[in-house]
């Protein structure tokens, strides 16, 4: 029950909290930007004789980065026509669209009071029986593609689903099932990868063969650009969550049971039935994370197919508070620091892991309100 | 030793706790603070106790100005505290904690237990407290708990005891002897605060009584006024203390407990062979010192026990083996004794509370979605009919008082088509105002036909809202008496003396 309280404590964080934790990582941000750059190092060896080359160094290599991540992320003011400006504001929302998914799944099960880490574990099983699907079924697109996109809903619903099956049947602990189911969707991932099941039978390596053409989620803005159909999906899910938790049956027990079970279960709620369906509607989110990916973005099953998309969900589930329009924000921050990180790293030499750091740091923040109140000398919020 | 408050104000945010309170306790006086839940008396006493510094104000000990800035400083001026929730160790015998925090030692920094010992010796003597001062305190009696608790107060020399809520935990005999203890100790030249909202007891011992009503001083009586009056003063109304019910009008016997027998999780048997039977229009009290068996009682007949055996019925059906949805659906209107723990979603609106067991049914639902209308209409409906005090309807449950938090969970129950009202301790920390109103309304459902178990822990409470009473002690049922039983009897009962 504690990993409950502090999943409750963080979830209470305060718009102001969450926007002081972002802001504070991307100035430490700055900071490692700074440290790392050669030029602010020779310049700062001789700080005490011309302190105006320091300064002037530190500037450049922190608006720089960041100016390079906003060319990379939002807007590309240098490009030379409008479309190609605007491509990186679309690798964005391209980004985004699994991190939301997967979030919008963690988000679920969070309201509903269950720390559902395995979401590595529920888009690998979405991507795998979508793809299998895709790949393999023989069918018109019509068909095909509902049946993949489908298959993917089934897979992470089945994975997560069977997560809460153990913990209502034996009272299993889901931070540690969920953990552990990752390990093995990875591996049986990697397994089947190697074996004709799905393997490509020209391929020497670990990898499908292509899905079929009709398969696809299709592209937007056309080649050239990232963003697909699955986007629209992935707002339609935001909508989805959004009556689901606030205007749904099902979504009143499911915060019931997560705000105190106790309570829900004296009301007649059934426990352990909630546990399965919280478990099951957040690992199909997840799962449609795991179809967006390989139906829109990778085409071919690797054993990267979930990236880290997993683990970043849980950053923004948290981060957006595990409301459904919070959780599309956070997404979009984070896949905005991820397309980012790419022009970042190619025009100013900074490595992208920066990012991973900031984004690490936001979760400490959020994590550790006291932390950014203690920075940023913010009241303590007064309990009504 | 003189305590006097002058004119102490202290506040959280924008919430007044105590607003200008002035008081003096002279020495050998039992002084009574009385008043309602949230009229500011523990903080008032957290503040004379060091935990809180008072925003405006000072405090005086024999008119001598103090300053506290923490419980070590009241301590060492001469000011004992008795928790409501004692502060001891289970595991250490009662001279190991009543030495606890300024432990005597002997040269080379050993332990002088010898001495607390003998100290424990003395003053149990002196008092009757009848202490051996090897016990392990946790194996001891609750009752016997708290005078370790008197013990470690006055081995620090306190001069002025505090006593919050002391009689919450005590069996009716454990309070009376708490009674003539105090007496004792003021007779001894202590000044005795004596924090309750208890009135019998307050007529019973109080010297003085100052009456707190949010956070102001509204007056101070004497004890021979009468407990109408003081709860007047208490709740700023007339109230009537009284349970007004006429006779029951007996129906058929509608729930049946034969043979009833419950284990916990660890396998140790809780309810030994219980045999109940409550008739339509009738309330059957289950009273007893918590911890004997009630609460299992209850979680039995809700669905929420899973090792039992014998029978349960309800209009003929069994009980025993259905899920609590279905016992729910059977017309069990439940009541539960923690009202924050099982009664309530804290976080939830009034509004959503007031639908917590009847979320997936009409008329609150169509289709998969909730009607959000018909929530709010049921709510404003439910506001008004229970006299709910509240901003509104979306409201956190948890921004209520306690009385209010259990007028919503009433109003919840009492809205469906019961065949059976479980109560646990319907008024457990409730001021007098909303004891009265729950009371009304249980009784008013047992006049509409509904047979009604509540389970009491307090004599008063058993006596006026039964019309018989069955005692439980040890996970037993004792014996089941008419509610004009005599205190003396009940307690004995309670006591599992008779």
């Amino acid at each position: 029950m504690k990993a409950n309280r502090i999943l409750k404590e963080i979830l209470g964080t305060s718009a102001a909290m969450t926007f002081f934790a972002v802001l504070a990582s991307l100035l430490f941000g700055g900071v490692l930007i700074a440290i790392a750059n050669e030029n602010v190092q020779t310049t700062f060896s001789y700080f005490f004789s011309r302190p105006g080359d320091a300064l002037g160094a530190l500037w450049n290599a922190v608006a720089g980065a960041y100016d390079a991540m906003f060319r990379g992320a939002i807007y590309n003011y240098r490009a030379p026509n409008f479309g190609l400006a605007i491509r990186p504001i679309t690798d964005t929302l391209a980004f985004s669209t699994p991190i939301v998914l997967a979030g919008l799944g963690l988000a679920v099960a969070f309201r509903s009071g269950l720390f559902n880490i395995g979401a590595t574990g529920q888009i690998i099983f979405g991507a795998m029986l979508s793809g299998w699907v895709a790949i393999y079924v023989d069918a018109p697109g019509y068909v095909l593609f509902p049946l993949a996109v489908l298959a993917g809903i089934v897979g992470g619903g089945l994975w997560g689903g069977l997560v809460g099956l153990l913990k209502s049947s034996t009272g299993a602990n889901e931070v540690i099932v969920t953990i552990m189911f990752n390990y093995i969707a990875i591996y049986l991932l990697g397994y089947l990868l190697k074996t004709p099941i799905l393997k490509a039978p020209e391929s020497l390596n670990p990898v499908s063969s292509p899905v079929q053409e009709g398969a696809k989620f299709p592209l937007i803005f056309g080649e050239g650009y990232r963003l697909h159909y699955g986007f629209f999906l992935m707002l339609a899910a935001v909508a989805l969550v959004w009556w689901l938790l606030n205007r749904s049956t099902l979504g009143f027990q499911f915060r019931a049971l997560g705000h105190n079970p106790d309570a829900a279960k004296v009301a007649g709620i059934n426990i352990g039935l909630t546990y399965i369906l919280v478990m099951a509607v957040s690992g199909a989110l997840s799962g449609i994370a795991g179809a967006s990916q390989i139906l829109g973005t990778e085409r071919v099953l690797t054993t990267g197919v979930a990236a880290s998309y997993g683990i970043d969900a849980i950053t923004v589930a948290l981060l957006g508070r595990s409301k459904p329009l919070g959780v599309l924000a956070a997404g979009i921050l984070f896949g905005a620091l991820r397309a980012g990180a790419v022009t970042m790293q190619a025009n100013q030499g900074v490595p992208s892991e920066i990012v991973l750091i900031v984004q690490s740091m936001i979760v400490l923040f959020i994590a550790a309100p006291p932390l950014v109140r203690a920075i940023f000398r913010l009241p303590k919020a007064v309990k009504a | 030793m003189k305590l006097e408050l002058r004119g102490v104000t202290k506040r959280f945010g924008a919430l007044t706790a105590n607003d200008n309170v002035s008081i003096v306790v002279e020495a050998g006086e039992i002084h009574c603070l009385l008043g309602e839940n949230g009229a500011g008396k523990s903080t008032l006493m957290n503040v004379v106790y060091g935990l809180y510094q008072a925003d405006e104000g000072e405090i005086l000990l024999d008119d001598k100005v103090q300053k506290f800035s923490g419980p070590g400083d009241a301590m060492a001026a001469g000011i004992g505290m008795v928790h409501q929730h004692f502060m001891l160790i289970p595991v250490f015998t009662v001279a190991e904690n009543v030495i606890l925090g300024h432990e005597p030692v002997k040269f080379g920094g050993v332990l002088n237990l010898a001495k607390a010992r003998d100290k424990v010796r003395e003053l149990s003597a002196r008092f009757g407290f009848d202490l051996d001062p090897d016990a392990i305190v946790g194996e001891l009696p609750v009752g016997v708990q708290q005078r370790v608790e008197i013990i470690k107060a006055l081995i620090s020399d306190a001069k002025v005891l505090v006593f919050d809520e002391p009689t919450a935990v005590l069996t009716p005999q454990e309070t009376d002897e708490l009674m003539a203890i105090m007496k004792q100790l003021r007779d001894a030249g202590h000044s005795i605060v004596f924090i309750t909202h208890k009135l019998r007891e307050v007529k019973e011992v109080a010297d003085k009584i100052t009456v707190l009503r949010l956070g102001k001083v509204v007056g101070e009586a004497s004890p021979s006024a009468s407990a109408a009056e003081l709860a007047s003063m208490m709740v700023g109304r007339a109230v009537d203390l009284d349970v007004n019910k006429s006779a029951p009008k007996l129906g058929k016997d509608a729930f049946k407990m034969a043979g009833l027998s419950a284990w916990n999780d660890q396998g140790t048997q809780v309810l030994f062979d219980i045999d109940l039977e409550v008739r339509e229009g009738e309330i059957l009290v289950i009273a007893g010192v918590q911890g004997n068996g009630q609460t299992e009682l209850t979680e039995v007949i809700l669905g929420n026990h899973a090792r039992t055996s014998g029978s349960v019925t309800l209009d003929g059906k069994e009980l025993l083996g259905k899920s609590i949805k279905q016992i729910l659906d059977l017309g069990l209107g439940f009541v539960p004794e923690d009202r924050t723990q099982d009664g309530l979603v804290g976080e939830f609106t009034i509004a959503e509370n007031l639908i917590l067991d009847q979320s997936d049914r009409a008329p609150f639902v169509k289709g998969p979605s909730i009607r959000q209308d018909v929530v709010k209409a049921n709510a404003q409906e439910k506001l008004k009919q229970f006299d709910i005090r509240a901003q509104s309807i979306d409201s956190t449950a948890s921004q209520l008082s306690g009385g209010n938090q259990q007028k919503v969970v009433l109003a919840r129950e009492l809205s469906r088509d019961l065949r059976l009202l479980v109560a646990s301790q319907p008024t457990r920390g409730l001021d007098v105002g909303s004891i009265e109103f729950v009371h009304e309304q249980i009784v008013s459902a047992r006049d509409s036909g509904i047979p009604v178990i509540i389970v009491a822990t307090e004599l008063d409470e058993a006596t006026q809202l039964g019309d018989r009473i069955a005692v439980m002690y040890r996970g037993k049922v004792v014996g089941i008496v008419p509610a004009d039983t005599s205190r003396t009897v009940l307690g004995q009962m309670m006591a599992g003396v008779a």
